[in-house]
């Protein structure tokens, strides 16, 4: 142990908070020049707390069933009566889309049409929120030796939920598609106009840059776009609705606000990616 | 300095099993607040959930940098504060440099606030929420390079005030019982 006078210990003690003040200046320096360490030490910590959130999450998902099925027995008859009506519906649905198909494979056979190769997939389970409170992400539990990779896209059984940006050892972070960095690619629908969905870290987030002359339409479908290489065609991503600003948003098909479980695909797509390291150009020898 | 020398008396011999007791009592703010950081990240399915962490860890750092300095001194406020960076996905810093300035205004403010009733504490805390959510909304996009929505921040600063009497409660019960080292 150091024995110190008690000035020179006073004086440390006061020396204490500006030096630390200092060192967080620093820390973001050192945040800002290397993002990787930032993003691994969280990885690192997400992956020792994810098994912690993955036990708590059954006994509150529990709790959450009950609480519902309470408040389902309250209003069990009216939500009968629209479900026949809604079954009704669908039953119309269900037989145009069965001709449909049928419709559609006998073309493809005509056609010799090629099919997509099916991706292959995971299913995780979102164990937390993963955003913090200026982005918008989750957290997913997935085994050791998943495999997964960043890019790769995230679906809930409804529609497109965001891509992977960033992956532990047995967790995975999703950023959404409604985050503020996110930029998606999309068709609109009835017109096949290309356009830009821009998150906004709200839960609708905005239609951008499509092409003049063709207005999205309040109720269209949005499905992803080849574009840029990062998406596969025609996921369903939502459907237009028009604030009262007469701004295009888009409603989120998937369950943004209460993800439960997602699937990741592997498109094998090697759009736009972050690189991993930085890419270094091999030296030119001299001629 | 010895213990001894601080407060002349009689005392009990120190065990092991003593030292331990008083080790835990001066340990307790902090790990209490690192536990309830990572309770509040719990998903409990609430919408808006992010913001309850930097509330949390706030609340906790001003309660006890103002009623048991020193068991939250600044290396362990800045050690909380990188918790905080890395569980609440903030540009590393923000948390820890926002941190270590409610620290430093609490000390500062100690002899003045401690002798304030509970009304008064809470107010000016709810001071202190504010400033450090717009310090670290301000931060934050700095470091981002973006304009960033201020509905996050203002709800940050809100539910961090709204938050501090219920952890202000236990925590004064702590303070007056586990958590107090003269009764080791």
């Amino acid at each position: 142990m150091l024995y110190l006078s008690i000035q020179a210990r006073q004086a440390l003690a006061k020396l204490t908070l500006p030096v630390l003040i200092a060192a967080s200046f620093g820390l973001m320096l050192i945040g800002k020049a290397d993002t990787l360490l930032a993003e691994r030490a969280r990885m690192a910590l997400a992956d020792s707390l994810a098994p912690i959130y993955a036990a708590l999450a059954e006994p509150l998902a529990d709790v959450r069933d009950a609480v519902a099925n309470t408040t389902d027995l309250w209003d069990i008859r009216a939500e009968n009566a629209r479900l026949r009506q809604e079954n009704d519906e669908l039953r119309r649905w269900q037989s145009i889309a069965l001709a449909l198909d049928a419709e559609n494979r006998r073309l493809k056979a005509d056609l010799h049409w090629i099919p997509d190769p099916a991706p292959s997939y995971i299913t995780a389970r979102v164990v937390a929120d993963a955003g913090g409170v200026y982005a918008k992400a989750v957290l997913l539990s997935v085994g050791p030796h998943h495999g997964i990779r960043k890019g790769e896209i995230a679906l809930d059984e409804r529609g497109l939920v965001g891509r992977v940006t960033e992956v532990g050892a047995r967790t995975a972070r999703v950023l959404l598609i409604t985050d503020l960095n996110s930029r998606i690619p999309v068709i609109l629908q009835n017109s096949g106009a290309h356009a830009i969905l821009i998150g906004t870290n709200g839960p609708r987030p905005r239609l951008v840059y499509w092409p003049e002359g063709t207005m999205p339409q309040e109720g269209e479908r949005v499905v992803t776009s080849t574009d840029a290489g990062a998406f596969p065609a025609n996921l369903p991503v939502g459907i237009v609705h028009f604030t009262s600003a007469n701004v295009p948003e888009v409603i989120p098909a998937a369950k943004l606000d209460r993800l439960e479980i997602v699937r990741i695909f592997d498109y094998g797509l090697g759009g736009i990616v972050a690189p991993e390291v930085p890419i270094t150009l091999p030296e030119r020898r001299g001629r | 300095m010895a213990r001894a020398d601080q407060a002349p008396g009689i005392r009990p011999r120190s065990t092991l099993g003593r030292r331990l007791d008083i080790a835990a009592r001066h340990a307790f703010p902090a790990s209490c607040t690192i536990l309830l950081m990572l309770l509040s990240l719990t998903p409990f399915d609430i919408v808006d959930q992010a913001e309850l962490l930097p509330a949390v860890t706030v609340a906790c750092v001003y309660f006890w940098s103002l009623f048991r300095p020193a068991a939250m001194p600044p290396p362990v406020v800045f050690l909380i504060g990188l918790l905080l960076d890395l569980l609440g996905y903030l540009p590393l810093g923000v948390g820890v440099l926002t941190l270590l300035i409610v620290h430093g205004l609490a000390l500062r403010w100690r002899t003045v606030l401690t002798r304030l009733g509970f009304l008064m504490v809470w107010l000016a805390f709810a001071g202190f929420g504010a400033g450090a959510a717009a310090v670290s909304w301000l931060l934050t996009m700095l470091l981002s390079f973006r304009m960033l929505p201020l509905g996050p921040a203002i709800f940050e600063a809100v539910l961090t005030a709204a938050l501090y009497p219920a952890l202000a409660i236990l925590f004064i019960r702590a303070h007056r019982s586990v958590a107090d080292p003269e009764r080791a």
